[in-house]
């Protein structure tokens, strides 16, 4: 008996345009039958930010390296956990609370490898690819600071 | 060698991208910082904290003791805000 055959698509976009979750899902999983686990992780733009009301948030990325970063983290999650799936698609443009800004689906036959993939990609995604927010508030306009908690989150994946 | 600068280290320097020819005495990522820097205002405003910049070369993260020779593109930017 031979054994199903198992691959791992990858789909990674940057784009202005939004993203349909269950449209996503869907082309992930369409005439798959080894998928037993989709983890879905939206990210999606709050409308308050330590008690200042949000208006807006502006999104800007390095074309190009944001696109082989991404790869790059990717390829080492279907290195660490057995993958049948992966999608990332990060927006670019300016976002009002309540709209889309990303997407991470993680596919796998089990669901732990496809929870601790997106998690991994989800870390990795906010410290090390090249995008930048700024945002539009109560109190006036500036870009977003980094936070030491994101940089933490990412360190736990190190391989010791 | 080409130089792309983005978020607020783009506003401060006032252009997203430029090639520019340093002195063969700048060799790393850091004097490349110092050197430009010294050449005008914009850059030294963008510049004026060099630890919180981060850089990349030929679109690969790199440390500021990274060796410039042979790069196609730099990039200069603050810290990564996304997802």
């Amino acid at each position: 008996m031979t054994s199903p055959v198992t691959t791992c698509p990858v789909t990674i976009r940057i784009q202005e345009d939004d993203f349909d979750v269950a449209r996503e899902i869907a082309l992930l999983t369409k005439s798959r039958t080894d998928i037993g686990a989709v983890v879905t992780f939206s990210g999606i733009c709050r409308g308050d930010e330590d008690s200042a009301k949000i208006a807006a948030l502006t999104l800007e990325h390095y074309p190009g390296m944001a696109e082989e970063e991404i790869k790059r983290h990717v390829d080492e999650a279907i290195s660490r956990w057995p993958l049948n799936g992966v999608t990332v698609i990060h927006r670019v443009g300016r976002f009002v609370p309540g709209q889309n800004i990303v997407l991470v689906l993680t596919a796998s036959q089990h669901r732990q490898a496809a929870f601790q993939a997106a998690e991994f990609l989800m870390d990795y995604l906010k410290t090390s690819a090249p995008f930048w927010k700024k945002e539009e508030s109560e109190s006036g306009t500036g870009w977003v600071e980094a936070q030491a908690r994101d940089d933490e989150a990412a360190a736990r994946w190190t391989k010791s | 060698m080409k130089v792309k600068y983005f978020a607020w280290v783009r506003e401060r320097v006032g252009k997203a991208e430029e090639t520019i020819e340093p002195p063969a005495t700048v060799r790393t990522v850091e004097e490349l910082i110092a050197w430009l820097s010294s050449q005008s205002e914009a850059y030294a405003y963008a510049f004026e904290k060099p630890k919180v910049i981060r850089a990349a070369i030929d679109h690969a993260h790199v440390k500021s003791d990274a060796a410039i020779s042979g790069a196609r593109e730099i990039a200069f930017f603050p810290p990564m805000t996304g997802g």
